[in-house]
């Protein structure tokens, strides 16, 4: 079946059976690899994307349902402007270890400053549960979130 | 997953005929629990009816003493509404420690009640809240509703368009979560009306969610926590696994159920 989907601000005309999650649409189809692939049943949020500002899983989101809305990966949250300051924030506080997980980590971070500029631990914690680092990397996680909350500045780490 | 085939109606009307005409059949609403379960090959429906196009599932509504939410809406519509913190704040906290974001954006109180999950949370709010289950064939009162673990009184191919809850004078509710799955180890609501308290457990029951007489009668003739001295429920009855094992979780409700009464009875009269 076609599709027309809006990824980062493009239009993407898709032929691709009604029963394809949006994951296999991104990363297979359209070729944006760097939304990963963790579990597949909504267990890691790997996958995990914005649909018109809001975190969600996208190897549990239909084509379908995510017709209209307006799709955002990783691959273009750094044009935002929260976007860009966690990203710094991600690279000053070294957050990655292998890195598998932090697209997902990086977007649910960016939707929830989007939600709430300053986040107490709680906030974060909430926000950041649904996605999971096998490495480990929550400290530096919510250290660099803070960071970002503070605008990107340099004052301590916050952790 | 298995393949399907993917049908999107925009009325209840027509959703109701392709589950008529069609043969094996589910229908789709947030799909955080059911396309995982389908993933991984625990579930193989043929067809599946996605129920996220149906405007008239969607909304909050008040009135004086009740507050109906429609089945489509997502979990975090409801922890975001004016209509729901004014009038139910303890289910605004509920719809708030639903797992995690992600799940909160696309997961919907229908799916949730029509699924009946023994850990979920909004079974407890149905029952403590004497709420209706409206279809679209009739109402079911919650009271008849559940009917044992991931069972309800749904018959094949019925779609639930509402829930409406009785608005309480006082309420509040508890969850003692799993750290990691952010399911209910267990959940108490407490809910204050006019004609008595009611008390609902969720994700310690054996057979799914229940209510406990002994804490109602004894909290609906003094609202404090105080009734509850020498109230205890069996470990009988109780689910066991790894995490919890019948009898702490028999202790964990009367835990909870405390700390649901104190801060009920502290809440806005
Ligand atoms: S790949 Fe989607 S949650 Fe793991
Ligand atoms: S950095 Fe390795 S899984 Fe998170």
């Amino acid at each position: 079946m076609a599709y027309s989907l809006n990824v980062n601000g493009r239009i993407h005309s898709v032929d691709v059976d009604a029963d394809t999650p949006l994951l296999w649409v991104l990363r297979d189809v359209i070729g944006l690899t760097g939304t990963k692939f963790g579990c597949g049943v909504a267990q890691c949020g790997a996958c995990t994307i914005h649909l018109d500002g809001h975190a969600v899983r996208s190897c549990v989101t239909t084509i379908e349902s995510a017709g209209s809305s307006a799709i955002m990966t990783i691959e273009a949250i750094g044009s935002t402007p929260k976007g860009s300051v966690v990203q710094r924030a991600w690279l000053e506080e070294e957050v990655v270890q292998c890195g598998y997980c932090q697209s997902g980590q990086i977007m649910s971070a960016v939707a929830l400053l989007n939600a709430n500029a300053m986040p107490s631990d709680g906030d974060i914690d909430d926000a950041m549960s649904g996605n999971i680092c096998r490495c480990g990397t929550y400290p530096r996680i919510r250290a660099a979130i803070k960071k970002a909350a503070r605008g990107g500045s340099n004052t301590g780490n916050g952790g | 997953m298995y393949a399907f085939e993917y049908h999107r109606p925009t009325d209840v009307k027509q959703a109701a005929e392709l589950v008529a005409q069609l043969e094996e059949t589910k229908f789709l609403a947030g799909g955080q629990t059911l396309l995982p379960t389908m993933k991984m090959r625990l579930a193989a429906p043929a067809n599946l009816i996605d129920l996220g196009q149906v405007a008239e599932l969607r909304g909050i509504e008040r009135s004086a003493d009740t507050l109906s939410i429609g089945a489509m809406t997502l979990h975090a519509e409801v922890a975001n509404s004016a209509d729901v913190r004014t009038a139910i704040p303890a289910l605004t906290e509920l719809a708030e420690l639903i797992g995690d974001p992600h799940v909160r954006n696309r997961g919907t109180i229908g799916g949730s009640v029509a699924n009946n999950d023994p850990a979920a949370d909004y079974p407890a709010a149905c029952l403590a809240l004497n709420a209706a289950i409206v279809t679209n064939k009739r109402t079911i009162a919650a009271d008849d509703f559940f009917q044992g673990i991931f069972a309800t009184a749904l018959d094949e191919g019925e779609i639930i368009t509402k829930i409406s809850f009785r608005v309480p004078s006082q309420a509040a509710y508890v969850k003692f979560r799993h750290p990691a799955s952010r399911y209910a180890l267990v959940g108490v609501f407490v809910a204050k009306h006019a004609d008595g308290v009611r008390v609902a457990v969720t994700g310690s029951g054996a057979n799914g969610v229940f209510r406990v007489p002994e804490m109602e009668q004894a909290l609906s003739r003094n609202f404090a926590v105080a009734a509850l001295d020498g109230i205890s429920v069996p470990a009988e009855g109780m689910s066991s696994d790894i995490h919890a094992d019948a009898v702490y979780r028999a202790h964990l409700v009367g835990v909870i159920a405390r700390r649901a009464v104190q801060a009920a009875a502290s809440s806005r009269a």
